[in-house]
Order: C-alpha cells, then sequence, then structure tokens
C-alpha cells in the first residue's frame, strides 16, 4: 500500500487516495480495523528490552540536552496566572542561570487564555525551537475532556492561533471514538487544523491528543493514531496528563511504530509527543533509544519529537551539573518553576 | 454320526483387511500337545512395512477422534469379545493346553483390561497433562498426545497369555489415539487372529490394530529400524532371539537410528497401569501470551 | 554525532576473581585431573581465560564412586526438606552472585551480558527455586506414593546456555534425590567451576554433584560407566543418536534434548510488530546458537514481502560486538568449529540457489563473528531447511493455507518447537494439536520457565526437562495397585510393575 505524492494534499484527499474510495464511515473503519493487531505482551517486552540499553558518557551528554531542547514546559493547571506563566517562560529560555551552555526548551504549554502572555514573555525569543528559539503551544478544543461543541473547540482554536500560538495540541473525542464513530474523530480533526490557518496563509502545528489511558487497549491505541494522521495531524501525543496512566514506553512505541509505518507509505514525517509521567532522566532516555531504535534518529528534532512534561526538565539539571562537575547535584540547586 | 467340521484360514489383519502374507509364506500352528491346528500365514518385512503404511494412515483419524469416541470404540471391543468367549476359550485351551477354566479366566481378564484402558481415553490427559504456572503473562499448558506409529512385540510364550498378553500390550498403546502393528505370539496366535475378527466387525477404524502373524525375531528388526516409526514396544521381546544369536537389545540400537521411543521387555505379561499409556506420548507444551490490553 | 552509535558500556571483567587454572571437582573438592589441561578461550577475543583439567577415564570413574558413596551414605537418607533447603540455598547463593556469573558466561561463551544478566542467569536461579519445592514433595509428582531417586545421573551438557543447561540438568536430580556427575561443554566449563564454589558456599555434602571437565571421550567414559543409573544428554541430534546406543540394553534411564529445526509460522492477521520481534528473538537470540530456535520462517504468502522488509529494518538495528558491552544485541560464535559449520552451511545454502542477505555488521578483527543473515526464496529441498545450522541464519519459506503451513513445518525429522504468530485464537488452537513439536509458543517465542516442561518429539530426543515432567525423568515409581480385578490373572511378580526387566542383559560393544 502506498501513495504517490501525497504531500501537499489536503488531508481528505490524501485519506481518500489511500482507502481507495470515498471516506464513508464504513471505509474509515474497514481501514482501521484492517490494521493488524497489538499483542500486548510483545509489545511490552519490546519497550523492556529497549529500557535496557545502557547510555553513557558523551551519548548521555547529547542525550540529555536533546531532552531538553525538544521538551514542551508545560503548566495546565486552572490555578495558572500570568505570572506563573511569565516565569515558565523564563526558565523554558534559561533552564539553567548556572550554565549557560543549557539549551532552551522547544515550547512553552499553556491554556489558551495564557498565550498572550507567553508571547509577551518571550518577545525576541519566540520562534522556531530549531533554531534555538521558544514556540507557544496551546491546548485547545475544550481541553482536557473535549466534551463540547465543535463550533466551541473550533472557536477555542482560533483564538488561540490569533494570540500568537504557534501549536495546538487538540484533544480527540474518545467518546466518538469508542462508539464507533470514526468520521466524527475525522472530520473534527479536520476542522480543527483548518481552524489553525492564519491569515497569512501559513498555520500552526496541530498536536492531536489521543489520551491514550481512556482508550485503554493498544489496538485503540493503534487505530486512533492512524486515525489521527490520516486526518492530517501534525504530531500525534499520547495523554492530556490529566489521566492515568498518560504517556508509557509501550505507549509510545507503538505509536512511533505507526508514524513509521505511515513514513514508509507516504514518506510524510509526522512527528509524536509522549506528555505526563516522564519524569526522570533515565525515563527520558529510554524514550530517546526507543524513538532512534524505531523510527531513526532523525526524528530527534523539535519539529519531530517533543516530551510534555513539567518536573522533567528539573532532573535533567540535575544530571547535567552532575556530568558537568562530576559529583551529585541537589534540588536546591535548580529552580522550582 | 459327525459332522465335518470347517477349519477356518488365519490369515493377518492389515489395514482392516485379512490378507495372506505377500510372501505366501505359512507355518503351522500346534496344539500343546503337538496336534496340527492351522496354518498360520508367515509375515514377511514386506508386510510388515504395508502395515506400518495402514497404521500411518490411520493415525489422523484415530488421534483425531474425541477420547470419549475412543473410549467408546474400545469399550465396544470388550462387549464383543465377551459374545466370543466360547470361540476364544477354545482356542486357548487348544493352542495352550490349559483347563476350560483357566482358558475362560484368561479370557475374562482380557476383556476387563480393555475395560478398564477404555476407561482412560477421556482423563489419561487430565492426569499426565499440566497447567503451568510459569511467571510471566502466558497461559501456559502441558497436554500428552500420541507419539503415533508404534511397533509392537505381543509377550512370546507366556503361560496364560496368548490372548491376555496381547491384549495388555495394545490397549495402552492405543488408547491414547496411537496406532500399532503387533506382532503376536509366534507359537500361539490363533486368538490374535480371531481377535482381529473380533477388531474388524467392532467400530475400530481399519488400521489401528494390525496383527502380524510369524516370527518376531524375524520381522521386528526391519520394524524397529523403520523411520515411519515412532515408538517401539519390547514388552513381549525378552526372550528373542534372531537367527544370529541377536536379542532385543539389538532392536533397541536400531531404533536408536531415529531415536524411537523405547520400553524394554518385561517379565510375564505387563500389567495395567497407567504408565502404559503415557509410555507412548509426547507431552507438547503450549505457550500464549495473555493480556487484557 | 551519532546518538545510536551508543558510547561503549562495557561490564568489567574486574568482578571475577578468576583462577588461572581449573581442576575437577569431586567429593567437595577441586582435585587436579590426571589428564593434559587444556585452555577455554574467549570467543570473542580469542584470549585465554583459564586453562582447564581434562577428566581422564579414571577422573570420571573417581567421580561416579564419589557420587555413588554420596548417594547411598547421605542423599538418600537425607529427608526431602533438607535436601530442599540447600537448593533453596544454591538458588540464593546464585541470585547473590549474579553479576559475576553473568560475566563469567559472557567472557566465556561470547553471548551478550544483557542475555546472561536478563535470561541465563535469572532463569538458573528460577530452576534451583522451583526445584527445591518438590524435594519434600514427590508423592506429588505423578508417580504415585513413595516414588524413587534413580540412584546416579550422569549429565552431560552443551556450550549454548552452559550455567543454564546445567542448572536444568542439576536442580530436578537432586531434588529428586540424585546424586550427579556432570560434564560441562570443553568450550564452556568457566562458569561450572564458579558453580562449584557456590556449592562448597552452600556446604552441600561432599560427593552429592560432581563437575568432570573435557572434551567428548571425558561424556563418553561418563555416560557409559557402568555404574550410572541415569543419563540425561543436551547436544546435537548425532551424539544423542550414539548415547542412545551405548545406553541400548542396559537399565540406565535415558533423556536427550537434542536438536530441532523450528518453524516459525507468521500468518497475515499476524500481531505484525510482534511477530517481527518474534523472528528476531526467535533465531538471533543467543547468536542462533539454540536448539529450539526459529530457524525456518514460514510466513504466509500474501505477506511475505512486507516481513521480510520490515525483519531486514529490524535486523539493521542490531548491535553485534563485545558480549561485555550492556548494549551488544549479537555476540561472537562460541568457537572456531562452530564458525565455520555455519560458514559452511551458509556457502551450500548460496549456491543450492538460495538468496542471501546479510545485516551490515562490523565485524570485530579478533573472534569468531557471524552477522545476523536472512535466506530467502528457500524451498523446503534446500539443505539450509533441514540442517540444524545452530547459528545467526534464517531460512524462510512461504505457504499459502494453513494446512500448508502444517505440512512443511512437521517435514523435518525433528520435532522440538514451533512459533504460531496469529491473531485467531481458534486457528492457533487446531495448528497446536496438528504441530509435532515439544512446544510451541503462540504469539511468543523462546521462553522458558522452570515450571514448563520443554522437551522434543522424534529426533530432538526424549523425555522432558522442567516442570512436573522434568522431575519424574530421575524418579522411578514404587508402583501403584493393580486394580483388583485384573491383577489376579496378571503373570508378573508380586512387585511387578512394567519395569520389572529381567531378560537377557547383554550389553552389546557398541562402534564407537
Amino acid at each position: 500500500m502506498t501513495i504517490t505524492q501525497p504531500v501537499g494534499l489536503a488531508p481528505t484527499d490524501r485519506a481518500e487516495r489511500l482507502l481507495g474510495g470515498d471516506l464513508t464511515e464504513t471505509a474509515l473503519r474497514l481501514h482501521l480495523e484492517g490494521l493488524s493487531g497489538v499483542d500486548a505482551v510483545g509489545l511490552e517486552q519490546r519497550a523492556a528490552g529497549l529500557s535496557t540499553r545502557s547510555i553513557k558518557t558523551t551519548s548521555k551528554a547529547w542525550a540529555l540536552d536533546t531532552i531538553i531542547r525538544t521538551c514542551d514546559l508545560t503548566t495546565l493547571e486552572g490555578a495558572d496566572t500570568p505570572g506563573k506563566v511569565r516565569s515558565l517562560v523564563a526558565k523554558a529560555i534559561t533552564p539553567d542561570a548556572t550554565d549557560l551552555t543549557t539549551p532552551s526548551v522547544a515550547a512553552v504549554c499553556v491554556y489558551g487564555d495564557m498565550v498572550p502572555y507567553a508571547v509577551e514573555a518571550l518577545g525576541a525569543r519566540h520562534g522556531d525551537p530549531e533554531k534555538g528559539l521558544v514556540s507557544v503551544a496551546a491546548v485547545a478544543t475544550a481541553f482536557p475532556s473535549g466534551r463540547a461543541s465543535l463550533a466551541i473547540k473550533l472557536a477555542d482554536t482560533r483564538e488561540a492561533v490569533a494570540a500568537g500560538a504557534d501549536e495546538i495540541d487538540m484533544v480527540i473525542d474518545r467518546g466518538a471514538f469508542l462508539s464507533g464513530q470514526y468520521g466524527v474523530v475525522f472530520d473534527q480533526i479536520v476542522a480543527v487544523k483548518e481552524a489553525c490557518a492564519r491569515p497569512d496563509g501559513s498555520r500552526a502545528h496541530l498536536k492531536v491528543i489521543l489520551e491514550t489511558g481512556e482508550l485503554q487497549t493498544y489496538d485503540n491505541v493503534k487505530r486512533a493514531s492512524w486515525l489521527a494522521i490520516l486526518a492530517g495531524a501534525d504530531f500525534i501525543k499520547t495523554s492530556t496528563g490529566k489521566v492515568s496512566p498518560a504517556a508509557t514506553l509501550p505507549v509510545t512505541l507503538l505509536m512511533l511504530e505507526v508514524i513509521r509505518d505511515w513514513h514508509r507509505i507516504t514518506g510524510e514525517k509526522v512527528g509524536m509527543k509522549p506528555a505526563g509521567g516522564i519524569r526522570s532522566s533515565k525515563d527520558a532516555v529510554r524514550y530517546l533509544v526507543t524513538v532512534a531504535e524505531t523510527v531513526g534518529e532523525e526524528w530527534l528534532t523539535p519539529h519531530l519529537w517533543r516530551f510534555g512534561a513539567s518536573s522533567l526538565v528539573n532532573d535533567v539539571l540535575l544530571q547535567r551539573q552532575k556530568m558537568r562537575t562530576g559529583h551529585y547535584s541537589g534540588p536546591d540547586y535548580v529552580t522550582v518553576d | 454320526m459327525s459332522r465335518l467340521t470347517v477349519p477356518k484360514t488365519y490369515k493377518l489383519y492389515i489395514g482392516g483387511k485379512f490378507p495372506r502374507s505377500e510372501s505366501g509364506r505359512t507355518y503351522e500352528v500346534v496344539s500343546a500337545k503337538g496336534d496340527f491346528l492351522a496354518n498360520a500365514a508367515k509375515a514377511s518385512r514386506k508386510d510388515a512395512r504395508d502395515a506400518v503404511v495402514a497404521a500411518r494412515a490411520a493415525v489422523g483419524g484415530w488421534a483425531g477422534a474425541t477420547a470419549y469416541n475412543r473410549g467408546q470404540v474400545i469399550y465396544r471391543i470388550a462387549e464383543l469379545l465377551e459374545g466370543r468367549r466360547a470361540q476364544f476359550v477354545d482356542e486357548i485351551q487348544s493352542s495352550e493346553g490349559v483347563t476350560a477354566a483357566q482358558a475362560s479366566a484368561q479370557v475374562d481378564t482380557a476383556i476387563d483390561v480393555w475395560v478398564w484402558y477404555a476407561g482412560w481415553a477421556d482423563k489419561y490427559a487430565q492426569v499426565a497433562g499440566n497447567a503451568n504456572p510459569v511467571s510471566g503473562p502466558y497461559f501456559n499448558l502441558s497436554v500428552p498426545e500420541p507419539t503415533g506409529v508404534v511397533a509392537a512385540v505381543a509377550p512370546q510364550g507366556v503361560p496364560s497369555g496368548s490372548l491376555l498378553g496381547l491384549v495388555s500390550v495394545i490397549a495402552p498403546i492405543v488408547v491414547s489415539g496411537n496406532t500399532v502393528v503387533v506382532v503376536a505370539d509366534e507359537a500361539a496366535p490363533l486368538s490374535a487372529i480371531s481377535l482381529s475378527e473380533v477388531l474388524a466387525t467392532s467400530d475400530v477404524p481399519g488400521g489401528v490394530i494390525n496383527m502380524l502373524t510369524g516370527s518376531a525375531a524375524e520381522i521386528m528388526p526391519w520394524l524397529a529400524a523403520h523411520a515411519d516409526v515412532n515408538a517401539l514396544d519390547l514388552s513381549g521381546a525378552g526372550s528373542l532371539e534372531g537367527a544370529k544369536g541377536e536379542s532385543w537389545v539389538d532392536l533397541q540400537l536400531a531404533a536408536a537410528e531415529t531415536l524411537k521411543r523405547v520400553v524394554p521387555p518385561v517379565a510375564g505379561i505387563p500389567r495395567p497401569a497407567l504408565e502404559g499409556i503415557t509410555a507412548f506420548v509426547e507431552t507438547k507444551t503450549v505457550w500464549h501470551t495473555k493480556s487484557m490490553l | 554525532m551519532a546518538f545510536l552509535e551508543y558510547a561503549a558500556a562495557p561490564e568489567s571483567p574486574s568482578i571475577l576473581n578468576l583462577k588461572a587454572q581449573y581442576g575437577l571437582f569431586i567429593d567437595g573438592e577441586f582435585v587436579d585431573g590426571h589428564g593434559d589441561v587444556f585452555d577455554t578461550i574467549s570467543p570473542a577475543t580469542e584470549e585465554v581465560i583459564a586453562s582447564i583439567a581434562q577428566a581422564t577415564a579414571g577422573d570420571v570413574d573417581t567421580a561416579v564412586k564419589a557420587a555413588r558413596r554420596a548417594y547411598e551414605t547421605v542423599w538418600s537418607r537425607m529427608s526431602g526438606s533438607d535436601r530442599g533447603k540447600y537448593l533453596f540455598r544454591i538458588a540464593r547463593l546464585v541470585q547473590e552472585r549474579a553479576r559475576e556469573l553473568a560475566v563469567a558466561e559472557s567472557l566465556d561463551n561470547g553471548k551478550p551480558i544483557r542475555e546472561t544478566r536478563d535470561v541465563d542467569v535469572p532463569l538458573v536461579a528460577a530452576w534451583f527455586f522451583y526445584s527445591a519445592g518438590w524435594a519434600d514433595k514427590l508423592e506429588h509428582a505423578g508417580l504415585g506414593p513413595n516414588p524413587r531417586a534413580l540412584g546416579v545421573a550422569a549429565q552431560v551438557i552443551p556450550w549454548n546456555f552452559p550455567l543454564l543447561m546445567l542448572a536444568w540438568t542439576i536442580a530436578p536430580a537432586l531434588a529428586a534425590g540424585n546424586t550427579v556427575v556432570i560434564k560441562p561443554a570443553e568450550t564452556t566449563s568457566l562458569t561450572a567451576m564458579l558453580f562449584a564454589e557456590i556449592l562448597q558456599q552452600a556446604d552441600l555434602p561432599k560427593g552429592v554433584v560432581n563437575i568432570v571437565t573435557g572434551p567428548g571421550p571425558t561424556g563418553q567414559a561418563l555416560v557409559t560407566h557402568e555404574d550410572v543409573n541415569k543419563v540425561a544428554f543436551t547436544g546435537s541430534t548425532n551424539v544423542g543418536r550414539m548415547i542412545a546406543r551405548q545406553v541400548a540394553g542396559t537399565q540406565k534411564r535415558l533423556t536427550l534434548e537434542l536438536g530441532g529445526k523450528a518453524a516459525n509460522i507468521v500468518f497475515d492477521d499476524a500481531p505484525m510488530d510482534q511477530a517481527i520481534e518474534g523472528i528476531v528473538n526467535g533465531i538471533f537470540f543467543n547468536q542462533g546458537h539454540v536448539c529450539c530456535a526459529g530457524s525456518r520462517l514460514l510466513v504466509q504468502e500474501n505477506v511475505h514481502d512486507e516481513v521480510i522488509d520490515r525483519l531486514k529494518a529490524r535486523l539493521s538495528t542490531l548491535r553485534m560486538g563485545d558480549p561485555l558491552d550492556k548494549n551488544t544485541d549479537i555476540g561472537a560464535i562460541n568457537s572456531a568449529a562452530q564458525l565455520e559449520r555455519i560458514r559452511t552451511l551458509s556457502d551450500t545454502g548460496e549456491n543450492e540457489g538460495a538468496e542471501r542477505w546479510t545485516a551490515d555488521c562490523r565485524i570485530p578483527d579478533k573472534g569468531f563473528w557471524f552477522a545476523p543473515t536472512i535466506f530467502t526464496k528457500v524451498s523446503a529441498a534446500h539443505s539450509i531447511a533441514r540442517e540444524e545450522i545452530f547459528g545467526p541464519v534464517l531460512s524462510v519459506l512461504t505457504f499459502r493455507t494453513p494446512a500448508e503451513a502444517i505440512t512443511k513445518a512437521n517435514n523435518t525429522p525433528y520435532g522440538l518447537s514451533a512459533g504460531i504468530w496469529t491473531e485467531k485464537g481458534s486457528r492457533m488452537l487446531a495448528l497446536v494439536d496438528q504441530l509435532k513439536a515439544g512446544v510451541v509458543w503462540a504469539n511468543t517465542f523462546n521462553r522458558f520457565d522452570p515450571a514448563s516442561p520443554f522437551g522434543g518429539y522424534k529426533e530432538s530426543g526424549y523425555g522432558r526437562e522442567g516442570g512436573r515432567h522434568g522431575l519424574t525423568a530421575y524418579l522411578e515409581a514404587s508402583g501403584w495397585d493393580a486394580p483388583a480385578a485384573l491383577s489376579a490373572a496378571s503373570t508378573a511378580p508380586a512387585d511387578g510393575k512394567r519395569a520389572a526387566r529381567k531378560p537377557k542383559q547383554t550389553r552389546k560393544a557398541v562402534a564407537k
């Protein structure tokens, strides 16, 4: 199964080309349910195997910096304030004031109404993380539950984009997915993607959150990943961070396998973002290993890989300090934000 | 006024049919007193080969039958044997030279041995199998299943053994779903052939039990070395002696070439035992992943 | 920089406290053998690790006598619970010294530390734990009341899982009440010697386990020794055949775990990514030095190309090299002789017309290496589809229907293991019924557990190791009571169970 010259096609056209016919509920269902199954035991064993890689010295130093460079530093609390967002931005730009060789993170990830404060605080440092700048990502579409009308989800999206968000982290309608209405999920993603367009013709990047903790089975995660990509997701993302379990290594591995298969078929590269629950450098390095050995090392750039995390960066900084000074550091030597 | 009797032609039993030996050979079967009783077919190596082909062809159906079905089929042998007690008592009396009571006891026990094994058909796997608690997310089960084609020697010249010895060897072999090529007691083969006639009218599919008469010492080396035989039951082979002095050990040596399972000789008649069944099964262990997700 | 290169993360052999020379372990002591000594080398570097004693027939006799003495004076008289406690002790000591054992095994065998650390050594401990609990519960082993130990067990084990195979054979033997003389493979004696130290630490009564090292003739002296009651051999089918001949006509009980040519059957509805992992694990685990390796891939024709593409991509991420590096997936081939065999058979495969593909691996300058290799366009008649290669070489065949898969899978004199990959449970179970294999892995491969019986059909040997079945290979029934109605007419002696073998014990001289 391959589709030629898919790049540049609108998601619907591309999906029709891939499915070879009209994009009906039935066609989508046959396509998604025809994907090969996932054996949970085997998947988890593979993930466990990847976890036993031993990353030392120069590889470790590179890995720690890569974690920071691909991190979406996140605050998604009801209690968020402009002040909290400003200090988050400061941390994003300069994660470790005691070591200015530390790279900036990829993005700050906030609620839509906080976008203007993030943009303002970033100032000249706002921009493409590939160039060492920091993006603003906004969660949208009635995050985290997604339980709102499409109109509200689209308004939510448009407002964040208009306020300067570079990236939109949307949630899929898990209810629709679990009841088999794949077309509804598809259409919503397509609509949100259109809402990401800016007047100048450019558009914000779209991350599609599957909330894998609610989908529960790996077969569902595989189908949802495929569906999201089919509908035009730039990134697929595991979780909101509000549901447990959030990101796990097996789920991330599985989603990366879908991304790899999509790339085999279309040549397109889709990004991946595990979010929630990744707190230690050791854990994060396992994710990097999984990326490198599943889709390849070229995915380890901010355009194709992100960690969604709030406390991960500090642990990485401690490790970084240890590597630099040769002795163990402590939590008082990194900032709390 | 005495009626002139009609003697029976005793033949081999291969694949559910009663052929003469392809070699055309027969040998004289005499009574304990030395009187002529019959000319039995003297099976050749080619008869043994044909029997293995028939036995192999029958494995799939017999092993694939439900255990409940096999149990009933074997029980039916006992039923039919019971109905023909008189014939067997007669033959045993004349060929072994025992009393009517002794012959009767042998036939009765042979019938009961069939009944005993019939009851094992749908149970031995429960006793010989296991659910294994492995340390991982796996369903893991060990199940015994028949090994395939077994070549066997019935006890040779054991007192009160021409029928009981034979039955005690073949019943445990076939109950699990194996098929058998068995060489009957060379000196007293009549009840073996009559048993074949019982089998032919029972529900035992052709080829499941194949009966050869003749010289075990001559035939067994071919069966022991036959690559399409899975196991060798030498229960009755203890006294065999070949033309050049070969013993059962040579059969075991020949069996080693294809690593057949070998049950060595026993003294007398094998006792009814679960071990008799499990000697000719393979334990198959299956693992399957187990997960909610 | 290339992250995937991963900086080296080697385990240090400095954790080992090796001697320059190892003798035999007889009657609780390390003693010098009366034969020559030979070097054991690291197959990854060809450097000498230590020199090992070569046991003569006389040494073997001394060991068997020690085992007999220990059996009669100590081990057979000890309570089952005390025997069990010794085995528990051994299990704990193995766990305590796990890292050391893993390093020694990788050094001596060439297999990656990842495997010795995560598979071999944990299973060794597990095997002793599992067996320990049986020692005082033998009446529940399924052989009826009062099962008896056999006596002295002679065990000859292979080089592919040196310490694990030692545990597989020793643990159930001791639990059942036997004493042991064991011969490790010539190229991999090192961990057996460390194990002997563990036995000393466990204070196991002397003579209960004796270890004699050396090449083939040492093993032959052991299995043909007239005072052993049980022979257990794990290794090649050819040697197994020879041992079956040597044991013929004796009262020795025999267990053989021999070769295999397992089919790994992949249906088009398989969980594809896990199937690929299973194929890789099936044949490239332990460099393919696995008797139950999934060396014949039977793939449904409609997914053949996809499976092969994915497989090649996956193999390209395997890392071959220093066995002590924690990131190594594929270690060294165990010996020059084995490497030569793998090369020869692979060349034959190519000459017979199969298509060869080899993963792009950097081959180290020293040592014995063979990069993961796949043969496609293999037909059932090719020798690489029939002969056990015992190396990292996969032969790919195709099938169109389940019936064809079964026919091809069973079309071998071997019958050790098989794999099935399908999401369809009913088909899987029906296939399991049809496969002539002692172990069938469904949606997984190469799983081992002390509770699970392992062993093959046909020329893959007889008897089972592991689980209750493995235990019974070291026990003899005292005999059930005969069914009352049937016992009267039986002419067998009073204690006459089937095993009452009286007939002529003419031991034949066997062509060696």
